[in-house]
């Protein structure tokens, strides 16, 4: 009846997972318990969870973003107090079984649920409103997309109080991951979170690839794209190319597990390094699906504090096109020590050190676009600038551990760990961040607080440095990564400096949250009643703040790259238009919700083999699609009187009074 | 999303810049289909290589030329391939709204359809009967997945038609089924175009 789940799956022996989970079910119910009191759902329900408003799911998907960073975080500092004090013959807190587990659970969570949905969120938020239309291609597709994501973090995290999680890293190499030598669910979490969230993905990288190439507002040609809608088209170009083959990888090592089969197993025929090859062959197109829009983000930044255009804005695009394209040329560079030889290690170190050209064009770039502009120093220019420095150093750890005879050195030591956060902390956590700061007074009509996101900023990037340049030392001096325990006390010291890192790190959160509280408090005081809180140059910022469901009463037209501030210069000012035409607009849809709710216990039963429930899920999943699949009837339209209101408003909050 | 006013710059559509604001939704919703179904490709590929490399690795088990067998593979690629041809005369069809002719061409697309999966089923439990499932080995293992996810699509293909066929009943060839259907039409081709490179790759050049 229940499968393999029984009450011994909850781990009463285990107080650290136990009271972590207590703690995190309390505060689940109080919530849903205060939403209740306080008759909260019937508008949660109408305005969130069955929105397929594309600004709706970004801010969704921001949310999911940061919570489960707090969680990401909660896995970090663990692991690095372990290792400050777990030296010679202490022994630390954490026994091998859990540690194991939170290495595992940190990279999962930081990658899938952290950085991709921040990057979704804001492709989803800004995407739209650059093109100057009024929503995504397919809007409710793009409900199911969120949901699905949402389900996969919740097993994730469910995994904390029932069962146990992976042990195998986040990248489930086999022969590890196998049933032989990892019986337990823990694998199975992993992969089915990943198989739900990872539909999710692809159909946001499907959505988003139509939107961008399919519906922008008349004028708009290719070339006169913002670079943020540029970089989010290469990156979900990528995420349709790449995505599928995970899914695959993924579908093998499930037939494994489950159907007893031999694609990765000792015996019987099966090539371990295959899984291997499959799995980077995303995972290294993945790390520019995160990058590239962080780096549309530093663009626009940079072009709308130095107060001019961006610097050379066809080489921006042909750099993140020529990324695109190379980024599936280097993936061999994550096993150098695979032994594939020393002509085809020669290959993919010397493509992987031609990728840092483009790259290095992009950062020209955004020198040459802040060289004598007229800077504003906010919180996203400080994100930019601490950007610049911090990822040019973790791109030249890369192209060092490119050089294959270096990376036989440096193989799985802390100095590839330090690489690689130096490369997503600098690069997709700074620009995520830029992004939070930059676009939040369009997503809620108020500015964030300018000081404590500075102080903010000053705390994650000193704590960055402070908790990663250790790092590097200590590969370098023989540290491999995953360590549960330091044999060598002379790592120590260098260790407790990482640890402090990682507490400054804590502050920049409390910063952040400390942030967002005082600007909701002060909110009266900082609403952007103009919509253009920055004097921004693209369309995001031609509309008010919040913008319309509609997004635009009339579609802009447009005529150059840059086109609000064109607008600007001509001295077009946003005006009542004699008549507008009434709009259609998608109507809110229940699917995605209840797709994703029935998923969730899909993936369930089939870690925990309760296979009825499995069929029950599936037969609900599919009489909802094919529901949909009927309905016709999928748009509201809104009255021209009511737009003509609407814009009235709000055209006279933004006149000078 | 569909924009109910837009004045359409000819130039810029000509030049092919995409300056003409947004497209219109059959073509928003074949293009998405478009993409969805590339992403589909990029899956079988990744089967694909893994077949490739699998496909010598045995483990003592049967081979290919020991299992395979031509013959009923070739009439199973005919009724495929054939009815990709009666699905594009019921595509011709619905544009020509001729509800009827698409019903039989489809009816026929079903058969061929059903008929291919039959052969493919008895072929998969012809090979489990003589010990050669999937766990026998990596071959093995490789082969049962790639062919039966192909396998897989063209059965949720044929869910997804006699769904369609009921929709062409239920409310006639309206626009939004038009739509549909078109994504329908898509899905099946693509199904012939995996199955050519199933052929070639598993069968004729593991029968030798």
């Amino acid at each position: 009846m229940l499968g393999r789940l029984s009450l011994a799956a909850i781990p009463l022996n285990q107080p650290i997972p136990l009271i972590t989970g207590l703690v995190v079910i309390l505060s689940i119910l109080a919530v849903l318990g205060l939403i209740t009191v306080k008759g909260w759902w019937p508008y949660l329900w109408r305005e969130w969870i069955t929105s397929v408003d594309h600004k709706r799911i970004g801010v969704m998907y921001l949310t999911l973003g940061l919570v489960m960073l707090v969680r990401g975080y909660a896995d970090a500092i663990m692991m690095r107090t372990q290792q400050a004090i777990a030296v010679g013959d202490a022994q630390g807190y954490l026994p091998p079984e859990h540690y194991d587990q939170i290495f595992s659970a940190h990279g999962t969570i930081m990658i899938f649920f952290v950085a991709m949905p921040l990057v979704i969120g804001l492709m989803n938020f800004v995407v739209p409103l650059q093109l100057g239309v009024r929503d995504v291609a397919f809007p409710t597709l793009n409900s199911v997309s969120f949901w699905l994501t949402a389900t996969g973090a919740l097993l994730v995290n469910l995994s904390l109080v029932i069962g146990v999680f992976s042990r195998a890293s986040w990248w489930g190499y086999p022969p590890l991951s196998e049933l032989a030598f990892s019986p337990d669910v823990g694998v199975d979490y992993y992969l089915w979170s990943l198989q739900i969230s990872g539909i999710g993905t692809l159909f946001t990288g499907i959505n988003f690839v139509t939107t961008i190439l399919k519906l922008r507002c008349p004028g708009m040609t290719y070339m006169r794209m913002p670079v943020f809608c540029w970089t989010a088209l290469a990156s979900c170009m990528l995420i349709v190319a790449a995505f599928p083959v995970l899914t695959a990888t993924f579908v093998m090592l499930l037939l494994d597990r489950y159907l007893g089969m031999h694609f990765f197993t000792n015996d019987a025929g099966g090539n371990q390094m295959m899984y291997v090859n499959l799995f980077w062959a995303w995972g290294h197109p993945e790390v520019y699906i995160l990058i590239l829009p962080a780096f549309g983000v530093f663009s626009e930044v940079a072009a709308t504090f130095s107060g001019k255009g961006l610097f050379s804005y066809r080489t921006m695009v042909w750099a993140t096109l020529g990324i695109c394209v190379l980024s599936f040329m280097v993936w061999l560079h994550h096993f150098f020590t695979m032994g594939a030889g020393a002509d085809v290690n020669a290959f993919f170190g010397i493509m992987s050190s031609i990728i840092a050209v483009p790259t290095g064009a992009k950062v020209f770039n955004w020198l040459f676009t802040l060289f004598r502009g007229r800077i504003v120093f906010t919180t996203p220019v400080l994100y930019l600038i601490g950007f610049m420095v911090t990822f040019v150093i973790g791109g030249l750890t890369g192209v060092l551990l490119a050089v294959p005879p270096v990376d036989f050195v440096l193989h799985n030591s802390a100095f590839l760990v330090a690489h690689f956060h130096n490369v997503i902390i600098g690069g997709v956590v700074f620009g995520m961040l830029a992004g939070y700061n930059y676009w939040f007074p369009k997503a809620f009509g108020f500015t964030l607080d300018d000081r404590w996101g500075k102080a903010s900023f000053w705390c994650w990037l000193i704590g960055f440095y402070l908790a990663f340049l250790p790092l590097y030392q200590l590969g370098l001096m023989g540290m491999t990564r995953r360590l549960e325990h330091i044999p060598d006390p002379s790592w120590q010291p260098l260790l407790l400096v990482a640890e402090a890192g990682a507490v400054i790190i804590f502050l920049a959160v409390l910063c952040q949250i400390a942030q967002l509280y005082v600007s909701i408090r002060t909110r009266e005081a900082r609403r952007d009643l103009t919509g253009d809180p920055w004097n921004g140059r693209t369309l995001e910022w031609a509309t008010s703040s919040p913008p319309p469901a509609y997004n635009f009463a009339v579609l802009p037209r447009v005529e150059t790259i840059d086109a609000f501030w064109e607008m600007k210069r001509r001295g077009v000012k946003p005006a009542i238009e004699p008549s507008y035409e009434p709009i259609e607009m998608p109507r809110n849809s229940p699917v995605g919700f209840v797709t994703a709710f029935f998923a969730f216990f899909i993936g369930f039963s089939l870690i925990w083999h309760i296979w009825w429930l499995v069929l029950v899920g599936l037969l609900a999943v599919a009489v909802t699609i094919l529901v949909f699949g009927w309905s016709e009837n999928r748009e509201r339209e809104i009255p021209a009187n009511e737009i003509a209101r609407t814009e009235r408003a709000r055209l006279a909050l933004g006149r000078p009074a | 999303m569909t924009v109910a006013t837009l004045d359409f710059v000819p130039t810029e559509l000509a030049r092919g810049r995409g300056g003409g604001g947004p497209a219109p939704t059959r073509i928003v919703v074949a293009y998405g289909f478009w993409i969805f179904l590339l992403s589909d490709f990029v899956l079988f590929s990744g089967l694909f290589a893994a077949y490739a490399v699998l496909s010598g690795n045995t483990a003592g088990g049967p081979t290919g030329a020991e299992l395979f067998n031509l013959r009923s593979v070739f009439i199973e690629t005919m009724c495929l391939l054939f009815s990709s041809y009666t699905c594009g005369l019921g595509a011709l069809s619905a544009e020509r709204r001729q509800p009827g002719r698409f019903l039989v061409f489809n009816a026929l697309t079903l058969l061929l359809g059903a008929a291919f999966l039959i052969i493919e089923s008895t072929e998969f439990a012809g090979m489990v009967s003589k010990g050669a499932g999937p766990s026998r080995s990596a071959f093995l293992s490789g082969f049962f997945t790639l062919v039966g996810t192909h396998g897989v699509h063209v059965t949720s293909g044929l869910i997804f038609l006699v769904y369609m066929m009921a929709q062409v009943v239920a409310k006639g060839l309206r626009a939004h089924v038009l739509h549909r259907l078109l994504c329908f039409s898509l899905f099946w081709h693509a199904l012939d175009i995996i199955w050519v490179g199933v052929f070639t790759l598993v069968y004729l050049m593991g029968a030798r």
